[in-house]
């Protein structure tokens, strides 16, 4: 504010290259996104456009009308819905009384429990493809929605533990407290004091969860052959023939499984970014 | 004097049986969490252990011949060198798979530290460009690949055709990589600019405005109190990206194919022989590998940085 009493010149050049780097951000955030929007609306035929004329070109739904038709991406979008929920209630479940524990008892052994589940929370999934494999296959839940909501507990639990127990740390102690004088069980303290309390939390965690596995390639790639889940059938989206990439339909099946994400995660905004940091940064 | 020494003696009783009902309890609510994880990591983690030291087909597990350290190195009578330590893939496989981690965490760190400072400071549209921050974010990685395997098509792509003039950036795995890092830069800058914005948040102002009262410009307000202040978050955050960063594989198996994956990320390598190729034992023994690697290297960072997560 003093500058632009005392060098305006200089003010009004800083002020212009900071807004330059705001766009050049603002840009890079979001024009591969939008370039995605406008391949979906766009025939086949137009994607040879150079960009101005591509820009211009005439808009159709084509491409979403064939990508709901099409039977691997129902199927995929419904066996993505399943396993997501599946693994992320029971993980809340699980995660919440294990929370409870480990936010507000004391007991020996605590600190062990806690570096197994942050250990957990690092490993590399591939360590445990192999072992995973041969359960599933052992169980008959190969290519079935089962085999994935277990597996996938192997990240959902650990980060809803280590999250929600962040969370469990911070609520006062006196709420509890008047229950077990009261004499409620830990289950009833649990499900009627804390539960309550714990709602906005239970929602981010439940929704980052969501995210993760929605997203999740790796086993959904491996222990699937026909009962794909979406990021599978996105990445395998083929045409006609073989050598014909339909760019267009994979931009509408890539906007049809994103936009539900990026709405959820712009109306949780707040939380989401409180969620994330308590997982990760305590500074 | 009986009657008042009782309670004294009872009471800690009590209070012990309290505490061990409370620790009975507290095993009960963490029975369901420590059974799922003992039957899918602790288990199957053991499993793959196991695996690596046998020849078997992952069709039929149960016939296997012990080789012992056999599927990391070993060279038959006539010179044919069999174990994957062997094998040069494997070690372009890690090296692509570092050049990628560290390139890429780098340039998230300093992407996201400026995007954070922006965010930070006061300015019309801000309220927007946060929003925007999240966009890549929300994107699963499967999508991003596609949007930018798209773009970098030599004959339809913005950037393939348009910048580059018909270019196939893909086709060549040494090209490919940076390619497949502008791609994870792009997706995670926005994850390390939240993380960063948090830890910007919680700095004291009144600091700030002490440092402007003795005329320390804001170049080395940055390099003396911000930066320093922000280790501790910083270094968390790096850990969580360079660990997701050394697991990669969805953007290699999407934009290059699973056989250029196993050329370019260690996990591509591993699913390969597991997988694609069904040599339970050679696979199990390569995802042993690339455990030990991350592990030893989030150790060291650990140590080395004295990283505390709460």
């Amino acid at each position: 504010m003093v500058l632009k009493r005392t060098n305006p010149a200089l003010y009004y050049l800083q002020r212009t290259g900071f807004y330059l780097l705001v766009i050049v951000i603002t840009l890079y955030l979001l024009v591969p996104f939008l370039w995605a929007v406008l391949t979906s609306f766009r025939k086949s035929g137009d994607l040879f456009l150079p960009p101005a004329q591509f820009v211009g070109a005439a808009s159709t739904f084509g491409n979403y009308i064939d990508v709901f038709a099409n039977p691997n991406f129902q199927k995929g979008l419904l066996f993505s819905l399943i396993v997501a929920v599946g693994s992320v209630v029971i993980s809340l479940i699980f995660g919440s009384f294990a929370a409870y524990a480990l936010g507000r008892f004391k007991f020996r052994g605590k600190s062990a429990v806690l570096y197994i589940i942050l250990a957990v929370s690092v490993f590399p999934q591939i360590a445990v493809l192999g072992g995973l494999y041969t359960l599933i296959s052992n169980l008959n839940l190969y290519n079935s929605p089962i085999g994935l909501i277990l597996s996938y507990l192997i990240f959902t639990i650990p980060f809803t533990v280590w999250v929600l127990t962040s969370f469990v740390r911070d609520i006062p102690g006196e709420l509890e407290e008047a229950a077990l004088v009261d004499g409620a069980s830990p289950l009833q303290t649990l499900f009627q004091v804390l539960f309550p309390v714990m709602m906005p939390a239970l929602v981010t965690t439940g929704l980052l969860a969501f995210i993760n596995a929605w997203n999740e390639y790796l086993f959904a790639l491996t222990f699937t052959s026909t009962n794909r889940t979406v990021p599978v059938v996105i990445a395998n989206y083929s045409g006609a023939t073989q050598f014909d990439q339909p760019w267009g339909q994979i931009m509408a099946a890539s906007i049809v499984v994103t936009v539900p994400l990026i709405i959820l995660v712009l109306v949780f905004q707040r939380n989401i970014v409180s969620g994330l940091t308590a997982g990760a940064v305590k500074g | 004097m009986t009657t008042n020494a009782t309670p004294e003696i009872a009471a800690p009783v009590r209070r012990r049986g309290i505490e061990a009902a409370r620790a009975r309890q507290a095993v009960l609510l963490l029975l369901p969490t420590l059974i799922a994880i003992a039957l899918v990591a602790g288990y199957p983690l053991y499993r793959t252990i196991f695996f690596s030291m046998f020849e078997a087909n992952l069709t039929n597990p149960d016939q296997r011949t012990f080789l012992g350290l056999g599927n990391f190195w070993f060279t038959t009578s006539d010179g044919v060198e069999l174990g994957f330590l062997q094998d040069p893939k494997w070690w372009g496989a890690v090296k692509n798979t570092m050049l990628f981690t560290v390139v890429s965490v780098f340039l998230e760190t300093v992407f996201g530290m400026i995007i954070a400072l922006v965010v930070n400071s006061a300015f019309k549209g801000r309220a927007f460009l946060r929003t925007a921050m999240l966009v890549p974010w929300a994107i699963p990685t499967v999508v991003s690949a596609q949007m930018w395997a798209y773009m970098y098509n030599d004959s339809f792509g913005l950037i393939g055709r348009g910048l580059l003039g018909g270019q196939a950036l893909l086709a060549n795995t040494d090209s490919a990589i940076w390619a497949l890092i502008a791609v994870d830069v792009w997706k995670t800058t926005s994850f390390m600019a939240l993380l960063i914005l948090a830890g910007l948040q919680s700095l004291p102002t009144d600091m700030y405005e002490a440092a402007d009262m003795d005329g320390a410009t804001k170049w080395t307000q940055f390099w003396r109190m911000t930066l320093p202040l922000l280790r501790p978050a910083l270094l968390v955050a790096l850990v969580f990206r360079s660990l997701d960063a050394l697991r990669v594989f969805d953007i290699m198996s999407v934009m290059l194919g699973n056989v250029n994956a196993a050329s370019t990320s260690m996990t591509g390598y591993a699913r390969q022989a597991l997988i694609d190729n069904q040599l339970l034992g050679m696979g199990s023994a390569v995802s042993i590998a690339v455990f030990v690697i991350i592990m030893v290297i989030v150790v060291v960072y650990v140590t080395a940085f004295r990283v505390k997560f709460d």
